[in-house]
């Protein structure tokens, strides 16, 4: 009998175990090492694919990314630049309904509106109002537009308690599928509607991009200090955190959730709009591309840090454009790419993991005399 | 007397994280006696019961049971050795009858209800409960549960018994009854542990008790040679006056009536049903009841937090005279109109805090929508948590460390501290001593007592009887939601209180158990 539970009675293989108490350095040790192991990563397998070797697989990814910079060319790095600021554009424009719980999945439809807002506003006042008036009332009906889609979920969540992740999901297929009817209708049957050449953000200094990138870094430092030192911030914090604290100390918890989805969806309009005003001039379903999606990850591998989302974004838009050069010098298609960026990025939410749980093996006690 | 072990436990240690929860206890209880497990509040009992009944599995150190090793490293194989343990939280399936509930998940007999129920009614009337087999889970009461949750490991064979914190939910009644049956297991040889902070329960029952401190053993001591201040001692470490203080009430005036109050919760039943009382000031006024009688709803009322059926709120302002009806307002609307009224809820870091956020942003929650700035004003929180941290005597690592991570204590206390800093003349704590050890809530019982002599009408919620003897000047019973009596506190006996706990209208008893 005793050999009997002996045998059936074993410590489990391991055990997961929370912890609390990893130093902040340590754990950013933890995330440099994850993500420099996850380049060795990216390096080894392309060169598998490619059969090239390490060295020269890490200078097509500089090239792809940088092109001509170390000759002094810095069109690439511009470029780079300008897709590192949509994807955290779209990240800082979810952060605020992140940190109050309120999982905005719909930053893709948010945005697709706010750049709709802007072609329309191209195409039909583009000849009749003045440059400067045009660009204002591009902004505002992009603003307004992104916030209206980021809105109706909100409101439906604060006065019925819907599912907002459902909610938001579905705005984004009504709004891919009201930009497919306008592209068909303006396009006059073509589905393509061809750059337009009024309300173009202004090049500065031979630069296409730069209004894009200081319209972003203003909103970055904008949302570092509404989160952290606004009183509409703390709401934010407090609501999510606990909405029984919020109502406790009299908070009006609908309004914030309202609010806050104003903002969020008026800065998925704002990314819209530098997607169609400041870069591509037109639009088609394709717009966003799915970063919208992306940006969800780059807003909690930031932690909801505007700062720290600007270093996982530009890591992120790295690896994008550097394995897709790859992927192009070796007759790969884009998914190479993508499917690199997935893994790396699911080694980033890995190294969270680890960082916050323990895993303990089966030991061998000391054995102690009855 | 040769009695036998039941289950020995040698230097057993059990870390979660840095914290030590347990370090190199060692413990024996013997088969015929009732063995208290005496500790504070994060002493380590729970999580040294656990490790017995397969929750946890120590890191170092070995169980015997019956003198032979035993590895349990699930609830499955505890109950293999016969180790029945009974939560503080029942865990039954409300729609069941206690038969099926206690039949439920028993693999090697034929599913047979009638031939269950007959061995039901054996164990009942061998031990002495009360109990129906057929009635349903939903329409008992708690010590009726209770009962349920007990059979249900005897049933299984269980001639080790575990109670936590058994006594927490019932009335004096209810407990006496609760110890009749215990003492009759324990005469039938079984062996009874039970995890306990109240010490007048272990010197009535226990044979035994050993005493946990900050997760190391302290000691076993026979109970009819030791008494309360030894055990407190052994607990804490040091002497402790066990007083608390009361003074009689003085200028007191009326400063908040509740006029036949009715609410109803989400589905639509009644949680508080005409109630009326007045708080004065300079007075503590004690509610008592079994949990989940309405005094949280209440309580949530008048903060205005719990929409109103029917009846009004009725505030008198110190400084104006002015009587104000506070019915139907937001809390911003209350704070608004300049009533100072100051609220400990049960739920501190689910209402009364913000757990992940520091001390100075947890003094903001109160004040931080105070001027017309955009942006916050994080100094006189800051001050505010200095203060607190050093007038309270506030066990941190720093301002900003998150609330989550300091003790029960000290978040009561960051807690507390913040609603008196508001100086207010009505004063709301719910169970604010909950968990605490003795000295936090000596401490706790000392701001009450300041308030009090301030002229602060305080409202104190409480599941201790004895502390609400000690402390309230008046006490009142509610019962499902109804007022059923309010007494002298100098006066009254924790028997009547205990009678008025379970009374229902008519005048007759429901004290089931």
């Amino acid at each position: 009998m005793a050999k009997l539970t002996e045998t059936k009675h074993r410590e489990p293989l391991f055990h997961v175990v929370k912890r609390d108490d990893m130093p902040e350095w340590k754990a950013w040790l933890i995330r440099v090492i994850t993500i420099l192991v996850g380049f060795l990563f990216v390096g080894i397998l392309s060169m598998a694919v490619t059969q090239k070797s390490l060295g020269d697989t890490y200078s097509i990814m500089f090239t792809g990314v940088f092109g001509r910079l170390l000759e002094g060319s810095t069109t690439m790095l511009w470029k780079y630049l300008q897709e590192i600021v949509i994807l955290l554009c779209l990240a800082l424009a979810l952060t605020p309904a992140f940190k109050m719980k309120f999982w905005n999945c719909g930053a893709e439809g948010q945005a697709l509106m706010g750049g709709l807002a802007s072609i329309f506003c191209m195409i039909q006042f583009g000849e009749k109002l003045p440059y400067i008036t045009l660009i204002i009332v591009i902004a505002i009906t992009s603003i307004l537009a992104g916030a209206i889609w980021g809105v109706i979920p909100a409101i439906f969540k604060a006065l019925f308690n819907t599912n907002e992740t459902l909610f938001t999901l579905m705005m984004n297929y009504i709004a891919t599928q009201i930009i497919a009817y306008y592209v068909y209708i303006e396009g006059g049957g073509s589905n393509v509607i061809n750059p337009v050449p009024f309300g173009n953000f202004p090049v500065v200094g031979n630069n296409d991009y730069f209004v894009n990138i200081a319209i972003v870094a203003v909103i970055t430092v904008f949302m570092f200090i509404y989160l952290k030192y606004s009183k509409q911030g703390y709401e934010i914090s407090v609501v999510g955190e606990s909405q029984n604290t919020a109502r406790y100390i009299g908070i009006n918890v609908k309004k914030v959730i309202i609010r806050t989805m104003l903002i969020s969806g008026a800065l998925c309009g704002v990314t819209g709009m530098l997607l169609v005003a400041g870069k591509d001039h037109t639009i088609n379903t394709n717009l966003v591309g799915g970063q919208g999606f992306t940006a969800i990850l780059m807003s909690w591998l930031g932690q909801f840090n505007p700062f720290i989302m600007v270093l996982m974004t530009a890591i992120v838009v790295f690896l994008r454009l550097g394995v897709a050069k790859v992927a192009d010098t070796s007759l790969l298609n884009s998914s190479f790419s993508e499917i690199i960026v997935g893994i790396v990025i699911l080694m980033l939410v890995a190294c969270e993991f680890f960082i916050h749980y323990s895993i303990k093996f089966r030991h061998n006690k000391k054995e102690v005399k009855a | 007397m040769s009695k036998q072990p039941a289950i020995e436990l040698k230097n057993i240690t059990k870390t979660f994280g840095k914290v030590v929860a347990n370090k190199n206890v060692n413990l024996t209880a013997y088969r015929g006696e009732i063995l208290s497990i005496l500790g504070e509040n994060g002493s380590g009992k729970t999580t040294l019961m656990n490790m017995i009944s397969g929750i946890y599995f120590p890191d170092e150190g070995q169980i015997f049971i019956d003198g032979k090793e035993a590895l349990i490293s699930s609830p499955k194989d505890a109950f293999d050795y016969k180790i029945g343990m009974i939560h503080q939280h029942f865990k039954l399936v409300d729609v069941f009858s206690a038969a099926e509930n206690i039949v439920l998940g028993i693999e090697d007999k034929k599913y047979n209800l009638n031939n269950s129920t007959e061995e039901i009614k054996k164990i009942s009337s061998q031990y002495g409960f009360e109990l129906v087999p057929q009635k349903k889970i939903y329409t008992m009461s708690v010590s009726e549960k209770q009962t349920v949750e007990i059979i249900k490991v005897l049933y299984r064979g269980a001639d080790i018994l575990i109670l936590d914190e058994p006594t927490a939910v019932l009335t004096p009644q209810e407990t006496e009854k609760l110890f009749n049956v215990l003492r009759r297991m324990r005469d039938d040889g079984k062996c009874i542990i039970i995890i306990t902070h109240k010490l007048h329960e272990v010197l009535s029952l226990s044979d035994r008790v050993s005493v946990l401190r900050k997760g190391e053993y302290i000691g076993t001591v026979n109970t009819a040679e030791t008494n309360e201040n030894e055990l407190t001692e052994m607990m804490v470490g040091k002497k402790v006056d066990l007083n608390i203080q009361r003074n009689e009430p003085k200028n007191t005036e009326e400063r908040l009536t509740v006029n036949s109050i009715t609410c109803v919760d989400r589905v639509g039943a009644t949680v508080l049903d005409n109630v009326s009382f007045t708080a004065k000031s300079g007075e503590i006024l004690g509610i008592a009841g079994i949990a989940g009688s309405g005094q949280r709803e209440l309580l949530e009322s008048i903060a205005g937090l719990q929409r109103l059926e029917f009846g009004d709120i009725f505030y008198f302002d110190p400084k104006t005279n002015k009587k104000e009806s506070l019915r139907d307002k937001t809390p911003m609307q209350i704070r608004q109109m300049g009533v100072r009224l100051s609220f400990v809820p049960e739920d501190r870091l689910g209402m009364g805090l913000v757990g992940n956020m520091d001390i100075v942003d947890n003094m903001m929650l109160r004040s931080y929508s105070k001027g017309h700035s955009f942006f916050l004003k994080r100094k006189s929180p800051k001050d505010l948590a200095m203060k607190i941290i050093n007038d309270l005597e506030v066990v941190t690592p720093s301002a900003s460390t998150p609330v989550r991570r300091l003790s029960g204590g000290n978040v009561q206390k960051v807690l507390v501290g913040r609603e008196i800093a508001a100086s207010p003349t009505v004063l709301m704590v719910a169970y604010p001593v909950r968990g605490l050890d003795i000295n936090s809530s000596y401490m706790i019982y000392n701001l009450l007592n300041e308030q009090k002599e301030k002229g602060v009408a305080i409202i104190f919620v409480g599941e201790d009887l004895d502390v609400l003897l000690e402390l309230c000047d008046r006490i009142m019973v509610i019962g499902s939601g109804k007022i059923t009596g309010i007494v002298d506190a100098r006066t009254t006996t924790k028997e009547e209180i205990g009678l008025l706990m379970t009374k229902t209208d008519d005048g007759k008893e429901n004290n089931n158990g």
